[in-house]
């Protein structure tokens, strides 16, 4: 049906000026129609990391090791409770797959079993023979897990906030990974440090009977641990240290980079406990060296002089300026739960995303051009109303984009060049469809009316199998290939509007109007 | 002015007498192609192995051979460098180093370090092992799902034989889309995948077009044979499907010629499956409805009708 009721003409145009309305932001210098409502328009595109530049991490936290941890916890509790008993029993060495006792005596099994079974809520036992294992269940795993990651993310996002760019996006994704996104980041390899590293802070005493050295030779007084050094420009390679944590990071509520004497260091601030056992503990050790330990590694081990009470001290060690001001960064935002992975990276340079949208943009203009022209060329006045439906459906993708804040990538401008090839092909389908009904003989608006109708069930079918396609690779994709999906997807979608509805109304217009006798096409 | 007719309008050509010469000319490609895949194999990107890629802008042209030395002593393996586009624009990669995640964390830093301050750095990449697995499972599954999908809906919308023969002939594109990088070289990563998809998908457009012309005829021509009404439709629909293969080549060759290198390889794999896609629809799709013994479904007929119809 050529005859268009006035309502079904106005719908048309209604979509097309808003299209116009959503779309013009992205025309203008951003900022000049900046509104916090989501619904008016004055957004412009979102730019993906590929093409504004940034930086996009994929981290995955270490969930073993707080399974680990937890689990060495729950037997330690076990373990205190069966001594009160006078059940003597070994420790298992801690694993992720549960918390295990080995019971000595296999008259006790039966009674270690119903204390461990009752030690904590929402746990599972079992275990063969002498050995008692006890696992968390499966609500109790959640919430840990949950707990740990929760943490994670408040920790990453007061690290990445601490770099001072603008919007960056923190997001959970999957069971153990956090996604970090940071746009125009000149520097990545500074990100990679501020999130490779848990920065776990604790005191322990050096041990004063022997050296590193002396322990490995003879063995290890109990309760002692060799550890490295971060650093081997003081010579020292090894430390032998206490096991025992007498102060840890966790109660540090601040922490400066400074100078001493010329040289970078790291002043920090306890809480009044902390302040509390650190006064306590450099006033009955003087002599003795107090290892600052980050990460499993001692970053110094300075001689307690006298005792601190203010709460208040630094950390010397081998630091540039820039390591200094990491370490007091890491130490204000605080340490990680668990250790975390850098799965992937990818940044890219302001300059480089700059360089993309225009060599993306020229190509698109040209390939517009190209395809506008040989529209014109084959079809006469036809491919001029096919070319007005393909500007718009530009402008519906863009408008669309806009309003759902969709990203564009660089891949998604490849996509909106893919959609400018397809567009047309709708047109394509309708306008040879009326070639041959007038070859057949039709009159010109039964041709008109009969090309419409015939290419409709072609142009779905057609439509919907790229659509699958876009689909498919939205929910698969990554980033980029998302970006590519999600244009091609509107695309297509807004193409069909243009192709259809937009032509169909301009040539019902024309035939109208001038009521032709010969119809060129 | 008269319009062009890029096809003229009587064209009448008898694709179907050539079938037997289509069939070999595919089967030989998609051979080639699946024996290239298992002897030669693909040149996976970062993306899929796993690895570094640093592209960097250096001052003035770039010596190529003296970067190769610089990073070659680092003792990571192999190093590809290369220029990417312009003189002064480097790409730098990296194998996947031995170890974990941790392990191409520092390679990268040590590769960050050596080149030093006086080269831009305009983009890194690093994928870890655990990721790249994943995405080669996540790209494997995705041309999987979609060419399933597509067949599904063919089937509900056509006979089996057609959601049959438009899924060979997809494959058909995929199989021969993926030859041509095995046989180029050019470099397999997320966003040449995508452009396997998108070829997929334009692929079955164009098939269904003359698929859709097809089930028209059987119901208006119900005298001619089958070869004839095949060779019908796909002439009478040749003008469109050349029509709009040129119209997206046309934009395809823009994006290919000025879209930057970044995009180059996808844009690369995009005009070759337009081209392998429209051959197929053409040449491969239509006449394996003969194959598949396509008939004449005829609502008061005895005989029956075929399975899953």
């Amino acid at each position: 049906m050529l005859y268009f009721t006035k309502w079904k003409a106005a719908l048309v145009l209604l979509v097309c000026a808003l299209g116009v309305i959503y779309a013009a932001p992205n025309f203008l210098p951003s900022g000049t129609l900046a509104t916090e409502s989501s619904y008016l328009p004055g957004k412009q595109i979102n730019l993906g990391l590929d093409l504004r530049g940034g930086s996009h991490m994929l981290l995955e936290v270490d969930t073993d090791s707080v399974l680990r941890e937890r689990y060495d916890a729950l037997a330690d509790a076990i373990r205190t409770e069966l001594r009160q008993e006078q059940i003597r029993n070994r420790p298992r060495e801690a694993t992720a797959n549960g918390a295990e006792i080995t019971i000595l005596r296999a008259d006790d099994v039966e009674k270690a079993r119903e204390i461990a079974r009752t030690a904590e809520p929402n746990t599972e036992l079992s275990g063969e023979g002498n050995n008692i294992v006890v696992t968390y269940n499966e609500v109790a795993y959640r919430e840990l897990i949950d707990r740990a990651i929760a943490q994670s993310l408040e920790v990453v996002r007061r690290r990445v906030d601490e770099l001072g760019t603008t919007e960056p996006s923190i997001q959970r994704q999957g069971e153990n990974r956090i996604v970090v996104q940071v746009p125009g980041l000149d520097d990545p390899s500074r990100l990679r440090d501020i999130l490779g590293r848990t920065a776990k802070m604790n005191f322990h005493l050096v041990n004063n009977e022997k050296t590193a050295a002396d322990a490995r030779a003879t063995g290890l007084p109990p309760g002692t641990m060799i550890l490295p050094s971060a650093d081997e420009g003081d010579g020292i390679r090894e430390y032998l240290i206490d096991r025992r944590i007498v102060v840890s990071g966790d109660n540090l509520v601040d922490s400066q980079p400074t100078f001493s004497d010329g040289r970078p260091v790291v002043s920090f601030r306890f809480d009044a406990a902390g302040g509390a056992r650190f006064g306590d503990i450099t006033s009955k050790n003087a002599g003795r060296g107090l290892a600052i330990v980050l990460d499993g590694e001692v970053i110094s081990a300075p001689r307690i002089n006298e005792p601190i009470l203010g709460g208040n001290g630094i950390i010397t060690g081998q630091f540039s300026v820039q390591e200094a001001n990491d370490l007091s960064l890491l130490l204000r935002a605080g340490a990680l739960p668990a250790p975390m992975q850098i799965l992937e990276e990818r940044s890219v340079g302001p300059g480089l995303g700059q360089d993309s949208v225009e060599a993306g943009e020229f190509a698109a203009v040209l390939g517009l051009v190209f395809v506008i022209a040989f529209m014109v060329i084959s079809y006469g006045r036809f491919g001029v109303y096919a070319d007005i439906a393909l500007m718009m459906n530009l402008i519906l993708v863009l408008a669309v984009m806009s309003v759902l804040q969709a990203t564009l990538t660089l891949p998604g401008i490849a996509g909106i060049v893919l959609t400018v090839g397809m567009a047309v092909d709708a047109n394509v389908l309708i306008f040879e469809r009326i070639r041959e009904e007038r070859r057949n003989g039709r009159t010109i608006i039964n041709a008109i009316d009969a090309g419409y109708r015939s290419a409709m069930s072609t142009i779905l079918d057609a439509n919907i199998t790229t659509l699958i396609a876009a689909l498919v690779l939205f929910s698969f994709g990554s980033g980029p290939i998302k970006g590519f999906a999600v244009t091609l997807a509107i695309g297509i979608i807004t193409s069909m509007f243009s192709a259809i509805w937009l032509t169909r109304l301009l040539i019902a217009a024309w035939v109208k109007r001038s009521r032709p006798t010969e119809l060129v096409i | 002015m008269k319009p062009l007719h890029l096809i003229p309008d009587d064209v009448n050509i008898p694709f179907l007498k050539f079938r037997k010469i289509f069939y070999i000319a595919s089967l030989l490609m998609v051979l080639a192609s699946v024996g290239l895949f298992f002897t030669k194999g693909l040149n996976f990107g970062i993306d899929f192995r796993g690895g570094i890629l640093v592209e960097i802008k250096t001052n003035g042209p770039a010596d190529i051979n003296a970067l190769r030395d610089n990073l070659g002593s680092l003792g990571l393996g192999d190093v590809s460098i290369q220029e990417f586009g312009e003189p002064d624009d480097v790409l730098i990669q990296l194998q996947r180093q031995d170890g974990d995640e941790e392990a191409q964390m520092a390679a990268l830093a040590a590769v960050t370090n050596a080149l030093g301050d006086d080269v831009t750095i305009r983009r890194s990449e690093l994928v870890g092992p655990k990721v790249g697995g994943e995405l080669k499972e996540a790209g494997f599954y995705s041309v999987v799902i979609s060419l399933f999908l597509i067949m599904v809906y063919i089937w509900v919308r056509f006979e089996w034989q057609f959601a049959v023969a438009s899924v060979a002939a997809l494959l058909h594109d995929v199989l021969i889309t993926i030859g041509f990088f095995v046989i180029t070289g050019v470099q397999f990563d997320l966003a040449t995948l995508a452009a396997v998809l998108t070829v997929a998908g334009y692929s079955i457009n164009d098939t269904v077009v003359v698929f859709d012309r097809i089930r028209e005829y059987l119901r208006k021509f119900r005298k001619m044979e089958i070869p004839d009404l095949l060779d019908l439709s796909i002439n009478s629909t040749l003008s469109r499907t050349t029509m709009t293969s040129f119209t997206t080549l046309l934009a395809l060759i823009a994006l290919f010629v000025f879209g930057g290198e970044a995009i180059r390889g996808f844009t690369m794999a995009l005009i070759f499956g337009i081209v392998i896609g429209t051959y197929s629809s053409i040449c491969v799709a239509s006449p394996l409805l003969i194959v598949l013994r396509l008939k004449r479904k005829i609502p008061e007929a005895e005989e029956g009708q075929e399975a899953g119809a």
